[in-house]
Order: C-alpha cells, then sequence, then structure tokens
C-alpha cells in the first residue's frame, strides 16, 4: 500500500492529473495546471486536482502551501493567471462567484464569515440568496436545524453571540442553502474544541451521504485523512502527493511531516 | 395589490399631514425656515446612511452631490422660470416644473455617482473615503470657475419653490425608500456586505454591483436635497458644499447610529437644531449679541467634542444599527426569544441532547 501511494506521489509531481490508481466516480469539479499569483507573488504553480461525484476530497498542506487560494480560485474570489477549472466539464475559471453559486457551489470560507451582527435566521436566509423558492428554502432551513438542533435554538439570536463551533457549524447550514452540489470548506476545525471538531465532521460526512460533495482544506491532516476518500498534499503551490485517504495516511513521508510520528 | 396599498400608506398620512402643516405655518417664516433646514438635513444624512451605515462603505463626500443636484437643479429653474405649462395654473405648473428639476438634479448627481463609484468601490476603506472626498472638493471648484454658474458669488435668482410640503414630501420619500432597500433582499446583501464582504461574495451577492448601486441611490437623493435646498435660498455658493458640510452629515449618522435610519433623522434633527437653540442660550447668558453671532464658528468645534463624547460613552452610536420601529411598543411579534447563551454554552455533559 505505501509503495502505491509512494508511486502515485511520484507520477503526480510531473502536474500531469495522472490517472489515479484506485477507481474513482466521474469527476465534478477538476483543475489542471492552475496558477494564482498576488502580484508578484506566486501562490500556486500548477495545481491539477479533481473531486469525483459524491466524493469528499482533502486538500491538506502547511501553512502557505496555498490551500486556502486553491479554494477561493475554484470559488470564483480570485482570478487565476493560468489554468482551467471545470465544473459538469463547463469551463468556469475566472467566472465570478455570483455567476458559480447558482451553477451548485457554495464555499464556507476561511474564518467561519459569519455575518456576526445578523441572527442565525438571517445568516441562513442569505446563504439562499441567490433562491426565490421560499418553500423549498424554508425546507432547507428545517433540514439545517435538523443537522443542527443548536442553531435552531439559537435562530433569533445575533450570531455574534455564537461559541465558535457554533459559529462553524451556521457557517455549515449557510453554505448547505444554496443547494450546492459541490460544498467547499476551508479549515472547519480551526481553532475549536477535539469535541466540536468530531461533532462538526460527522456532520459533514451525513452531508455528503446525501450526495453533496465535499472539496475539504485542512491543516489537520489527520481528521482530514480520516474522513476523505481521496487526498491531495498541497507543498509550496504544488501539488506533492495523492491517494486515498487511507493510503496517506499510511505512507511515512505524510506522519513524519503532517502528524508528528 | 396589498403590497401597494401598504406602499402608498405613508404617503396617504403624510399628504394630509404636510398639506395641514404648511397652512398652520403660513405666519411662522422663521419656524418654516427652520423645518426646511431639518428636512434637507435629513435627506442628506439618511441618504448616506444607506452607503456608509448600511453597506458599511465609507463615503465623505456627500456635499459633493448636494452640490451637482443644488446647481443643476437651481439652473434648469432658472431658465424655465420664464415659462408655465399652459393648461396649468401658474402656481401648480411652478411646482411641477420645481419637481422636475428636483429630479434631473437627482438623475445628474446619480450619474455622478456611478462614475465616481464605479472605480473607487472596487476600493477598500480608506480610499474610498479619500476618493470621495477628492470628489468633493473638485465639484465645488470646478463650480467656482464656471461662468455658468455665477462662480464664486453663486448662483442667483434661482425661484424659490421649496415650501414645507414638498421639502417634508421628499424626506417622507427618502425614509420609505430607505426603509424599503433595508427590510428587502437586496438591503439584506447590504447588510452582508457591510458584516462581511468575502461571506458575502461568497452567497452569491455581486458585491461590487450593489456597492455602487447603494451608492447611486444615495447620491440621487443627496442631489435631491440639493435641489430642495437650492430652491429656498435662492442662491446657490460654493461655500454651502466644502467639505464642512459632508462632515456635518458624516456626524450625523455616527451620532445616530450607522445603519440606523431613524438614528439618522434623530441626529439630523437635533444637531440642525442645536446652533439655533445654542443662539438662543448664548443671548440669554451673555445678554449681548456678541457671542451668539458666532455660532456657526462654534458649531463644528462643538460637533467634534459631541463626537468624542459619544464614541467613548456609546460607540454603536445613539441606536446603534436598530430602528425606532424596533423598538419597545413598536416591535413587531416573535417567537418566544431563545434562552440566554449563558445557560446554553457546551457543558460537556449536556451536549448529547444538543448535539446529534
Amino acid at each position: 500500500m505505501t509503495s502505491a501511494a509512494a508511486s502515485t506521489a511520484a507520477s503526480t509531481a510531473a502536474a500531469t492529473p495522472a490517472p489515479s490508481p484506485t477507481a474513482r466516480p466521474p469527476a465534478l469539479l477538476s483543475v489542471g495546471d492552475l496558477h494564482v499569483s498576488y502580484g508578484a507573488i506566486t501562490a500556486l504553480r500548477g495545481v491539477s486536482l479533481s473531486v469525483g461525484q459524491g466524493e469528499i476530497v482533502a486538500l491538506i498542506g502547511a501553512n502557505g502551501a496555498g490551500k486556502t487560494s486553491t479554494l477561493r480560485a475554484v470559488s470564483g474570489m480570485l482570478s487565476p493567471k493560468q489554468g482551467s477549472i471545470t465544473l459538469d466539464g463547463k469551463p468556469i475559471a475566472g467566472r465570478k462567484s455570483h455567476e458559480l453559486v447558482p451553477l451548485g457551489m457554495a464555499h464556507a470560507p476561511e474564518g467561519r464569515g459569519i455575518f456576526l451582527n445578523l441572527s442565525v435566521d438571517e445568516n441562513l436566509t442569505l446563504g439562499a440568496y441567490l433562491r426565490s423558492d421560499h418553500e423549498g428554502i424554508e425546507a432547507d432551513r428545517e433540514n439545517g436545524f435538523t443537522l443542527f438542533p443548536r442553531l435552531r435554538e439559537r435562530r433569533q439570536q445575533r450570531a455574534g453571540t455564537l461559541s465558535g463551533g457554533e459559529q462553524q457549524m451556521l457557517a455549515v447550514a449557510r453554505a448547505l442553502m444554496s443547494r450546492p452540489r459541490l460544498l467547499l470548506l476551508d479549515e472547519p476545525s480551526l481553532g475549536l474544541a477535539p469535541q466540536v471538531i468530531e461533532t462538526i465532521f460527522k456532520i459533514l460526512r451525513a452531508v455528503n451521504q446525501t450526495g453533496v460533495s465535499i472539496l475539504l482544506v485542512e491543516q489537520n491532516a489527520h481528521l482530514a485523512l480520516g474522513v476523505a476518500h481521496h487526498a491531495y498534499v498541497l507543498e509550496t503551490g504544488q501539488i506533492v502527493m495523492e491517494g486515498t485517504g487511507k493510503d496517506l495516511l499510511a505512507t511515512d513521508e505524510i506522519r513524519r511531516a503532517y502528524l508528528g510520528e | 395589490m396589498g403590497g401597494v396599498i401598504r406602499g402608498l400608506l405613508p404617503f396617504a398620512v403624510a399628504v394630509p399631514v404636510l398639506a395641514a402643516l404648511q397652512v398652520l405655518t403660513a405666519d411662522a417664516p422663521f419656524l418654516v425656515i427652520l423645518s426646511l433646514t431639518v428636512g434637507v438635513n435629513i435627506v442628506l444624512a439618511v441618504s448616506l446612511n444607506i452607503v456608509n451605515g448600511m453597506t458599511g462603505q465609507f463615503s465623505i463626500g456627500h456635499a459633493g452631490f448636494m452640490a451637482v443636484g443644488a446647481y443643476v437643479g437651481g439652473v434648469l429653474s432658472k431658465v424655465t422660470s420664464e415659462y408655465g405649462i399652459s393648461f396649468l395654473p401658474e402656481v401648480v405648473s411652478d411646482q411641477v416644473l420645481f419637481a422636475l428639476s428636483l429630479v434631473v438634479g437627482g438623475a445628474v448627481a446619480a450619474l455622478f455617482g456611478f462614475v465616481v463609484g464605479l472605480p473607487s468601490l472596487r476600493l477598500k476603506g480608506d480610499y474610498l473615503a479619500i476618493v470621495t472626498l477628492g470628489f468633493g472638493e473638485i465639484i465645488r471648484v470646478v463650480v467656482q470657475n464656471t461662468e455658468l454658474f455665477g462662480k464664486a458669488l453663486g448662483l442667483s435668482g434661482v425661484p424659490a419653490r421649496t415650501t414645507l410640503f414638498s421639502c417634508w414630501l421628499v424626506v417622507v420619500v427618502v425614509v420609505v425608500v430607505a426603509k424599503r432597500i433595508h427590510d428587502s433582499s437586496h438591503g439584506r446583501a447590504l447588510l452582508a456586505i457591510r458584516e462581511d464582504e468575502i461571506a458575502a461574495e461568497a452567497m452569491g451577492v455581486n458585491t461590487t454591483a450593489y456597492k455602487v448601486r447603494s451608492f447611486v441611490v444615495a447620491s440621487f437623493f443627496a442631489g435631491v436635497a440639493g435641489g430642495v435646498f437650492a430652491h429656498y435660498q435662492s442662491i446657490v455658493a460654493p461655500s454651502s458644499f466644502t467639505y464642512v458640510k459632508s462632515m456635518e452629515v458624516v456626524v450625523m449618522i455616527v451620532a445616530g447610529g450607522l445603519g440606523s435610519t431613524t438614528g439618522a433623522i434623530v441626529a439630523a434633527v437635533f444637531l440642525t437644531l442645536l446652533p439655533e437653540g445654542l443662539r438662543s442660550v448664548l443671548l440669554a447668558v451673555t445678554g449681548d449679541g456678541a457671542l451668539a453671532q458666532k455660532v456657526e464658528q462654534i458649531r463644528m468645534p462643538l460637533y467634534g467634542l459631541l463626537l468624542v463624547v459619544l464614541m467613548l460613552l456609546r460607540p454603536q452610536g445613539l441606536f446603534g444599527t436598530r430602528e425606532l420601529w424596533d423598538m419597545g411598543p413598536f416591535r413587531k411579534k416573535r417567537a418566544p426569544s431563545p434562552p440566554s447563551p449563558l445557560s446554553s454554552s457546551a457543558s460537556p455533559g449536556a451536549a448529547p441532547e444538543v448535539v446529534r
């Protein structure tokens, strides 16, 4: 197993989206040779990855490796300098967020991005901002409350008064309000207690089981690899390794670099 | 249909009330002038609040847009003052032309708002403030050097057509528009931008478009306020639209609570009447008019002091982001309020019942 993962890593270093050894479902999102820079500073140099239908895909890496930049480019908040991004085979590189949300892309940005001065309900309503089917929205709000019962208790409360874990729950629930097919999550475990993290990841699995594909960015490699069907390791703007979550967890390099073993 | 009726309700109430006030104040010209000054300042404050308060973009050049409306409206009225609409009595015809010049003045101001806003609203925070500040000054300097606008002497001979009725009808319109924007999904998008621009974008809000739109709406009403102002002053001078005027409006909305329309109204009324009250007090205390004459100069440091005190004691402003109609007896019925945040924060033992 270890050798298989290592050979995969070697082949992906050449920046071609090499066919994965394990059978993966057809791609919902695929990113090819993505370059992003902030002025003179290059953040991504040729990132290629894909998210299959119904998969949870994790993107792990150290601080500054380019994880957030990748998500931002995918969700239309950054314009890539070069490279292709396709959703369902349709090219979407360079298109803005407000054009991508209706296509089924939802992004729960880094640091949760909760509207602190608005109520929980108003936050959820904004999650469904581009939808106009009132009944569907209310149904999804109920779904959100079923997933996160705590939010129901606090629906009239100002989001700023929620605890960190509740805010993260709200961020996920809000992202789901647009009825996404692809959910982009940026560091959902950031600054949370282990028990809360566990709850959130349990719910992410449940959400995934309803057919929502998830692209998960995490620094907590152990956690991310545990839940991911497939994972990529990002280092200084390039994918250096990929494989199933389980395979990568077993790799020596990963254990040393990210799990501290 | 019900929505239309509800939308017209404020006007159905306002029109007879304002008409009655107009008749009642016929013998009190000072009171009328005071009410017009208050009215214009309310329009300026409420409209600026759409940008600074609801959308969270800091514009400090509102007087520039007011100037555009005042000069365009003033020139238009001067040109058309010789004419009347043949089938209407003279008074009505004058008021129609007046309304027209207000709308045109507002529209031109809105156009300026678009031109200034489109590039600068892509910038964040301080940059927008600097651009709007610069714009206000440019407008003033351009006007000061344009023959058509009377250069530094100002535009004189603008027909005096503003009445208490028309001025306050504009006030009602701007307040209704502001409330409607605030309560709509459009308004929610603006609040989202104010709270967290990146998250708003992630929700699918076209942030640039919304910022520009709110800027254009605010500029329109600033222009209309300028038009109203021009038509009771009769002389429109560049000195009325300095940086000080812009800051006055900013002080009003900050004092009232950024994001609160009713806060902006209360603060606008208070800060407009403050110099008048001060004048009376100074006159009574000192006995001679020397100090009372200087109220205009005393006013600004006083505003500054007021702002410092307010920021120390109540940084969110008088009303915060809340509205008068959200408080006390006006409050809408809501679901029973949730338990206090303290009782519910995760104690490990209780967690399993709350979290699945």
